[in-house]
């Protein structure tokens, strides 16, 4: 039932400075990774954290609360003490401005 | 070393749960024991104070791993089941279950049993501490909106109930001797700003205030403080602190001094036993001395090294201690362990409870306390790790990003 929506402006997501967003119930992280968005749950797989608050370093986000990463363009769980993959979203931008299918 | 070595673990806390799993990880192929005196799978204790305690039926509960894991694994699980004593020259364990366990290398996981207040009134009903699950789900069925809480002590476990009990509609006074919150911890300008979040919260914090006796017949009804302030309750949560779990390791004959005494490696004084987590006091080559955190940072890392070395490694266990705590909407977190807190260099807006605070040493990166600046914390650490020299207008200035920062001081 997913669909694509218009989630955000290109221009407010910076390099290494992921923002969240919200969809109905669903908490998302927006990236940008050398000028291309990318999305993923917001939510750390292995606590609640916030990962738009997360350490950002190229395609990889740092959990802000236990050093766990993920990559950022697949979700997948990286390092101790994250184990669970992040869900990620397809994203397309036109006309600078965001959209998700979610 | 043999690939049928028998390990044991005793301690099934968030410790022995990663103690498992790096061990595992680390390849040992031989048996496993788990011991633990809670009847539960290891679990981590943070949502404990949090989560748990914020919503009704204290939902989220998770364990780090479910059975399934350890059966998959060869892990015997001995829960419920306390160690009683180990007999480090014929290498055997008594537990409570009455065997007597044969080992080849033991992990001591065991953490710390809370502190206890010894005061008038302390075997009343209604008077909890915090350290388990179980603890954690008897708070939860007193936070009955309207009802009265005291909690005795203003660390970050009572600040973090007495938050967590807040937004459940409890009425809450906290009772603190010391004339700050968080005094272990803060800088009194910091603890400050705790102070008036909590009293925004609608929280009655009583500094400069000990506990003097519990009242009631059977149930506490009263807490009556040092100050001769009689104050109504319905339930109580003491929250002072835990003592190391040494026992074990005195009937090991191993060195102890405010814990177990380990090195860099989680070894202790006998080289069949390593201790990490809570109850080690342990050397950190990064500080040159040794100390005692009562952190989920040292449970998980610590812990890892010394099941690595367990395995035959030499790892170093060398990290700046870090800690953090969740108060309603706002997260604080602290990097370092300066012996004092002098000259805060401050980025951003204190009392708007947006900021980051650096203490130097020698022009150098001595302790970081943010607030609400969990990015900016990374950074501080990596600066920190890096042992790296720094402007001091620069780290005032929250116009230059930290990531700035740590580009050009570690370029």
């Amino acid at each position: 039932m997913s669909e694509w929506q218009q989630v955000a402006s290109a221009d407010d997501i910076k390099p290494d400075e992921p923002i969240k967003v919200q969809i109905g119930d669903d908490d998302i992280a927006l990236y940008n990774v050398g000028g291309e968005i990318f999305a993923t749950a917001n939510i750390c797989t292995h606590a609640f954290a916030s990962l738009a608050d997360g350490f950002q370093e190229g395609d990889e986000i740092e959990c802000p609360l236990h050093d766990g990463r993920f990559n950022i363009k697949t979700g997948k769980a990286l390092c101790p003490p994250v184990e669970q993959d992040l869900k990620t979203y397809e994203t397309k931008v036109e006309d600078g401005a965001v959209f998700i299918k979610a | 070393m043999s690939a049928n070595d028998h390990f044991v673990i005793i301690g099934a806390g968030h410790a022995g749960g990663v103690a498992v799993q790096a061990l595992r990880g680390a390849g040992h192929e031989g048996p496993i024991t788990l011991i633990g005196d809670e009847p539960h799978l290891p679990y981590e204790r943070p949502p404990l104070s949090k989560e748990l305690l914020q919503t009704a039926g204290g939902d989220g509960f998770r364990l780090m791993r479910d059975k399934a894991y350890y059966e998959e694994n060869n892990v015997t699980l001995k829960l419920g089941v306390k160690a009683l004593g180990i007999d480090a020259s014929s290498q055997r364990i008594t537990l409570s279950d009455g065997t007597n366990l044969p080992y080849d290398k033991v992990l001591l996981t065991t953490g710390g049993a809370v502190r206890e207040v010894d005061v008038p009134g302390a075997d009343l009903k209604g008077i909890h501490y915090l350290r388990t699950i179980d603890d954690s789900r008897a708070i939860a069925q007193s936070l009955i909106e309207g009802n009265n809480l005291v909690v005795v002590g203003g660390g970050f476990i009572g600040l973090e109930v007495a938050a967590s009990a807040r937004a459940r509609g409890v009425n809450v006074t906290v009772l603190e001797a010391a004339p700050q919150l968080m005094g272990r911890a803060l800088p009194a300008d910091i603890a400050a700003v705790f102070l008036s979040l909590h009293e925004e919260n609608g929280v009655t914090v009583r500094l400069n205030d000990g506990l003097r006796a519990f009242g009631g017949a059977d149930h506490i009804t009263r807490v009556e403080a040092v100050s001769g302030e009689s104050i109504a309750a319905d339930f109580v949560v003491v929250g002072i602190g835990i003592v190391p779990e040494t026992e074990l390791a005195v009937s090991a004959g191993l060195d102890i001094e405010n814990g177990i005494t380990v090195d860099e490696f989680a070894r202790t004084s006998n080289p069949n036993i390593y201790a990490a987590g809570d109850n080690t006091n342990h050397f950190n080559p990064l500080l040159g001395r040794h100390l005692r955190l009562e952190a989920w940072q040292n449970a998980q890392n610590q812990t890892a090294v010394a099941a690595q070395n367990m395995c035959g490694s030499d790892t170093v266990y060398a990290e700046t201690p870090w800690v953090w705590s969740d108060q309603y909407d706002v997260n604080l977190q602290m990097a370092g362990q300066p012996a004092g807190w002098n000259d805060l260099i401050v980025r951003g807006d204190l009392p708007g409870r947006d900021f980051i605070a650096f203490q130097l040493a020698d022009g150098k990166l001595d302790a970081a306390i943010a607030v609400n600046r969990a990015r900016d914390m990374r950074v501080a650490r990596r600066l920190m790790d890096a042992s790296a020299s720094l402007n001091i207008d620069d780290l005032a200035n929250d116009e230059i990003s930290m990531r700035e920062i740590l580009k050009s001081a570690t370029s």
